[in-house]
């Protein structure tokens, strides 16, 4: 009698069967952990440590912590910056981007080129030479003021180097890096059916209507996606800070982002347990307003399935 | 209910012409179905009628009223897309409330037409949920719900029926000739299917090309097509089309395979080639009946239980379907006598159009 073959070990085979795959994927798997997850873990540690980059790390246990929340008013004066930079650039960015992508969504010619043409910006837009480039423009004897100065005679202040504007002036940079929410908004809008359109002009509603009643609902879930990324981005805004103020946060703390501020702590300071528990405080800062973001969009979110 | 005339109507998509020049009339409270094959220009001539098309030429008349720049919500009109084109995150309610809050209708009206319109669909429980919480069916009930509560002079539907399931497609096809009766209202209704043009129509439209190749009413299809195109195209299994010699005399033969079939029907001068269409249905095996159209080889039998269709060949390789009432017993490769009545006979000339003197 023939006997049924039985597989040798269920567990080693499946091992077996996986390992081409985890092969394939150990590049990948080896800079998660020795670049992404060790670091992250690291600093979790260290932020319960007094740390100099020198010495071996000293074990404090929540000093850090009580420090940040009871006796740091830097600490305060960047989460203004950094709450009102993500208050103010987030929605006008997505704005800015919807507005470009209903635009470019209405059929009009040569598209393709003035997508890649508003998506520069965003290439270019978080890179050290545009932060460069952007100090220029606004400074005191900037190019901005030039144009004011040629156009209106208008001698405008040193856009940079006020604490009045300088926030708003790395708002209007974040702004200009609208590409990639535009592109998204825009891939959006095309999964809209046009029938949807055509049902409501028959039912009488306009294009202002249409675009309250129809495109914006149907566009929701693009909008929260768009919304939560740019959110994380916003608070984890830095390059433009560093060097628009020069890696002083200044004038007067006006541009003194939370990233910022944990970076002087750790490598100007060499205050890394320190640094380390700023960042995590910020890592569970996002983390609330990724959540709070997550459990709003059933109230708001209008998906088809 | 409203008249529809178009006249001359033209439609080109930059410099390629979809719709060459219609007249048509739509008469108060008619049932008019357009049919043809895809690409016919069918769901272009309602979307025009619609306003959601643009037009290039002529002119569209509701109730002797030019429309041809009047938009579409001004048409007096309502339509129901194939895709049903349901708003998916409002409510049935909402979906057909839209248009009326939109008109800024009062509050009690849009509720008791809103009411009146799930009423007669039968739809009432369904209200406050989504699109996406009902099946195809009941999809396709709201999109006509969101038409009725217009109250529209002219319902238009672009093939409502073809994304359900072949029950439930007979099925809403009995309610919207229902509906029709019960409103009375003019309706325009696009399909591929020429089972649903035949059963819902008052008149049917057929169209290829861009062009109308005949309007009537459905048994005036079926039994005087024009020409080879309708003929084919309206009446399931298609008819037969077989072609012959024309035979010198004073009536018209046809010679085919070897047999010279007699149709009472004048031979135009000069006829040479001729097309002889005989529907499936109208074809007897064996007997004595008719005129006898040649022996055939069968090589499929399809038993429907209440219908037997075969396939066959005549000697000269042209291909035959014959439909038979009953369960027939007819043997795989059995060789067959086909028969058919004189007068159910047509007859095509080179030019494809229908003999008929």
């Amino acid at each position: 009698m023939a006997s049924i073959a039985q597989p040798s070990s269920g567990l080693g085979q499946t091992v077996r069967k996986s390992l081409p795959a985890y092969g394939f994927l150990s590049p990948w798997l080896i800079g998660l952990f020795c670049l992404t997850a060790g670091p992250v873990l690291a600093s979790l540690y260290l932020s319960f440590t007094n740390f100099d980059l020198i010495q071996t790390p000293r074990w404090v246990g929540t000093a850090n912590y009580e420090r940040i929340f009871t006796n740091d008013p830097k600490f305060i004066a960047a989460m203004k910056v950094t709450f009102t930079y993500v208050l103010l650039s987030v929605p006008f960015k997505l704005a800015f981007a919807l507005m470009l992508a209903m635009a470019l969504n209405r059929g009009i010619q040569g598209l393709s080129i003035y997508r890649a043409i508003f998506y520069l910006p965003s290439l270019l837009g978080a890179s050290v030479a545009i932060a460069v480039l952007w100090r220029q423009v606004f400074a005191g004897d900037g190019l901005l003021n030039a144009v004011l100065k040629w156009a209106f005679g208008y001698q405008g202040p040193s856009w940079i180097s006020n604490p009045d504007y300088a926030l708003y002036t790395l708002v209007s940079l974040s702004i200009w890096q609208f590409g990639s929410p535009m592109i998204i908004f825009l891939a959006g809008l095309r999964q809209i059916p046009q029938d949807m359109y055509e049902a409501a002009s028959l039912d009488g509603a306009g294009p202002m209507r249409q675009m309250f009643k129809i495109t914006l609902p149907l566009l929701t879930p693009v909008i929260f996606f768009n919304g939560v990324i740019q959110t994380i981005e916003a608070f984890k805004a830095f390059t433009p800070a560093f060097i628009v103020s020069e890696g002083t946060g200044g004038p007067v703390d006006s541009t003194m982002f939370y990233t910022l501020y944990l970076y002087l702590e750790g490598f100007a300071y060499l205050r890394m347990g320190y640094a380390s528990a700023l960042a995590w405080v910020l890592v569970v800062i996002i983390a609330f307003f990724t959540a709070f973001s997550f459990l709003s969009a059933k109230y708001w979110v209008h998906y088809d399935d | 209910m409203a008249r529809v005339d178009l006249k001359n109507v033209r439609k080109s998509y930059g410099t390629v012409p979809v719709i060459h020049g219609v007249d048509l009339t739509i008469e108060d409270g008619e049932f008019v179905v357009f049919v043809g094959p895809s690409g016919c220009g069918k769901s272009t001539l309602l979307r025009m009628i619609a306003g959601l098309e643009e037009i290039n030429g002529g002119d569209i008349l509701i109730e002797g009223e030019r429309m041809n720049a009047v938009p579409p919500a001004k048409r007096g009109i309502a339509m129901v897309f194939q895709s049903y084109a349901l708003y998916p995150h409002m409510s049935v309610r909402k979906n057909l409330s839209f248009g009326l809050e939109t008109a800024r209708a009062p509050k009690a009206e849009i509720e008791a037409k809103v009411a009146k319109a799930a009423e007669i669909l039968r739809i009432e429980h369904l209200l406050d949920r989504k699109p996406k919480q009902l099946s195809g069916g009941q999809r396709q009930r709201v999109a006509i719900g969101r038409a009725i509560v217009r109250e529209p002079r002219l319902f238009l539907f672009d093939e409502p029926l073809s994304n359900l399931d072949a029950e439930l497609r007979v099925q809403m096809r009995v309610e919207i000739a229902k509906l029709h009766s019960d409103l009375g209202t003019s309706m325009v209704y696009v399909t591929h299917d020429q089972v649903e043009a035949m059963t819902l129509a008052d008149k049917i439209v057929v169209l290829h090309g861009g062009v109308i190749e005949q309007v009537g009413s459905p048994l005036d299809l079926y039994n005087n097509p024009a020409n080879i195109f309708v003929a084919g195209f309206i009446g399931s299994p298609r008819m037969n089309f077989f072609k012959g010699k024309a035979v010198a005399g004073k009536t018209l033969a046809l010679e085919m395979a070897g047999t010279v079939i007699p149709v009472p029907l004048t031979p135009p001068a000069g006829l040479t080639d001729v097309v002889l269409g005989v529907r499936p249905e109208h074809i007897s095996i064996g007997g004595t009946d008719g005129v006898l159209l040649g022996r055939a080889t069968i090589d499929i039998v399809e038993q429907l239980g209440g219908q037997t269709i075969a396939y066959g060949r005549f000697a000269d390789g042209q291909n035959v379907t014959i439909v038979c009432e009953g369960q027939k017993q007819i043997a795989h490769k059995q060789e067959v006598e086909l028969r058919a009545l004189p007068t159910l006979l047509h007859a095509f000339d080179g030019t494809e159009k229908r003999i008929t003197a």
